[in-house]
């Protein structure tokens, strides 16, 4: 019997916290739902009188040129790092030369630096490429500071398929970059699966170099659009929740369906955790 | 021929581990082809990464302080009154604060979930998702929510105060300090073992900051899980099992089999919180900005009104060398150890 009930505390524990992580969900959902009348904050936790959509409508409204921009800016600077990735993760792993360990040392380190320490150099390159404050400038600095995630991701990847494959197809006659696209490339799916939704994810959620290197509200990326809503007096809060929750769903999106891939960006993040 | 099936894709829990393969033997034809590949990459970071680095740090030693780029090198000027400045020595104290309390949140319930998920648990994947989902959204989207949540008149206190209980907390608006003070029993008593210069407001707890680690715990606590559970996951059950045999109770087992395997999680789970508290930016610009009296200010903040608002880039660099210098020291190390552990495998 007490073990019966010790199961039972468990699942209790385990519920209440589900509970307090998902509130601030429930809270941005039935905010976002209210219609204008109803959003006094003595209501917050009450549910709505019925499904009013205005609040959405008018956080798109506000938002819907910001989420195209951060479409924009996303998506090439995947494609690129992803490619950047697998290229340096497939010759660091099968093509090994003397001090390749550590090129991937200093590469590495660029993942944990605080971008702080070269936003002053950034933003004056970028100035004088006129890249900056355009999306491209933005797309650019993406590619490059992922590097470091990426070709980690795909290193640790190709780490796992077995050198002999490689050896074989030497002696076969394939190059180095006929054995890439023959053989490498079509099995790193997977990987560049796993990559995409990393990079995917922390693209579209910077804040930092989004902030920074656009100062134009039309080229502005959806976390500075806001930031900008939620920092205005005159916008309403549930239009202000209502810009939160759109702002986040395409990445709640993918964790929801592609949950098991972001979790191996995510380990492999934290590199010896193992 | 290459036979396709020998090339079957790895395994699941491929990313954690490493595995370096035997180096092939190649031609230095290949060799050069080899580095032309990565050499685009290999100059973007040696660019992008050190070359601003070292440049940052010429601004830190430079005379640049408005619009108008000037290069003249002052030495450590800049860093001298860096540390003599009053917001930079709160910032230093709600960074210690703030990861303090942060790191050890997430460590605490970052155990217990994975700890509980691991006991055979129904629908253990719903929820893992459930603790894990707040990784997936932006640090901006926590802060506009949690603004809410943790508003005075509001959210939390608004809930609590249904069940009759009004804590009148005044969450992140709260300019209170906690700290040691001078003439008190216990600031007497720091006194009598030289170390009375803790009793100051320096070296106290902002109670602002408590609300930005409710909000990036929230945030960041599930990721410890995710951590702790593949640690629990790969110690053998025979160990518990065979500890179990020769009569040891389940809080020895925790303690004696458990807390030391778990040991490398836990070391990484701090480096990469910390290092991460150190930089905190995003979420406290969309919760509360630099809050009542700086309690909520960090490096970062600074750093980016110093340089982008107040065109004061000297400072700005000093405070980004300075936040360099103390990622480094936990982050160095810590890609030593991985690197050299991976190559023992």
């Amino acid at each position: 019997m007490t073990i019966r009930w010790t199961r039972v505390a468990i699942y209790a524990v385990l519920v209440i916290f589900a509970l307090l992580y998902l509130m601030p969900i429930y809270v941005l959902v039935v905010t976002g739902l209210k219609n204008f009348r109803e959003v006094s904050l003595d209501q917050m936790w009450d549910l709505p009188s019925g499904l009013h959509f205005s609040s959405f409508r008018e956080a798109f409204k506000a938002l819907d040129h910001n989420m195209w921009n951060s479409f924009r800016m996303v998506i090439p600077a995947t494609i690129l790092s992803c490619m950047l990735g697998s290229i340096n993760g497939y010759i660091l792993t099968k093509w090994r030369f003397p001090g390749s360990d550590i090129i991937f040392f200093l590469l590495l380190f660029g993942m944990f630096i605080p971008y702080q320490s070269i936003l002053i150099p950034l933003v004056k390159t970028l100035q004088q490429g006129h890249l900056y404050g355009s999306l491209w400038g933005l797309i650019v600095t993406h590619t490059v500071y992922g590097i470091p995630i990426t070709t980690l991701i795909f290193r640790n990847y190709y780490a796992g398929v077995p050198t002999e494959v490689v050896e074989a197809a030497k002696i076969d006659g394939a190059s180095i970059f006929g054995i890439y696209t023959r053989i490498i490339f079509p099995l790193s799916i997977p990987g560049f699966v796993v990559v995409a939704i990393w990079q995917f994810t922390s693209i579209w959620n910077d804040f930092l170099f989004a902030a920074t290197l656009t100062s134009n509200p039309s080229v502005q990326p959806v976390t500075v659009a806001l930031n900008n809503l939620a920092g205005s007096f005159i916008v309403e809060w549930n239009v202000q929740m209502a810009g939160a929750l759109i702002a986040a769903l395409p990445t709640l999106l993918i964790y929801i369906f592609l949950g098991r891939f972001f979790m191996r960006g995510l380990m492999a993040g934290a590199l010896s955790a193992q | 021929m290459i036979k396709s099936e020998a090339a079957s894709p790895p395994k699941e829990g491929w990313l954690p581990r490493f595995r370096s393969s035997p180096p092939i033997r190649f031609l230095t034809s290949e060799r050069a082809i080899a580095l032309a590949l990565v050499s685009p990459s290999i100059i973007l970071v040696a660019i992008f990464v050190y070359g601003f680095i070292g440049w940052s740090a010429v601004v830190s030693v430079s005379n640049w302080h408005n619009i108008n780029p000037d290069y003249s090198y002052v030495g450590l000027d800049n860093f001298k009154d860096l540390f003599q400045n009053f917001r930079f020595q709160i910032d230093i104290r709600n960074t210690v604060a703030f990861t303090l309390m942060f790191v050890l949140a997430c460590l605490v319930i970052g155990f217990v979930l994975a700890s509980l998920l691991d006991r055979h648990i129904a629908a253990e994947g719903v929820f893992r998702s459930i603790y894990l989902f707040p990784m997936a959204i932006s640090f901006i989207v926590t802060g506009v929510v949690w603004r809410w949540l943790l508003a005075p008149r509001a959210g939390v206190n608004l809930l609590v105060s249904k069940v009759g209980w009004n804590p009148d907390y005044s969450w992140y608006t709260d300019s209170k300090v906690v700290y040691v003070h001078q003439g008190s029993a216990l600031g007497d008593a720091l006194h009598s073992i030289g170390i009375g210069f803790l009793t100051n407001p320096n070296y106290g707890l902002p109670l602002a900051m408590i609300s930005v680690v409710i909000a990036a715990t929230w945030q960041m606590s599930g990721f410890v899980m995710v951590l702790y559970l593949a640690g629990l996951r790969a110690i053998p059950d025979e160990l518990k099992e065979a500890a179990r045999v020769d009569g040891a109770s389940e809080a020895q087992v925790l303690r004696h089999i458990s807390f030391p395997l778990l040991r490398p999680v836990t070391l990484s789970a701090i480096i990469i919180l910390g290092h991460q508290s150190l930089k905190i930016f995003d979420l406290v610009v969309s919760m509360t900005g630099t809050g009542p009296g700086f309690a909520t200010d960090v490096p970062a903040l600074f750093m980016f009104q110093s340089t982008f608002r107040a065109n004061n880039f000297a400072r700005g660099a000093a405070i980004s060398v300075v936040m360099l210098a103390t990622v480094s020291v936990l982050i160095i190390p810590y890609l030593y150890w991985s690197l050299r552990k991976e190559s023992r495998l």
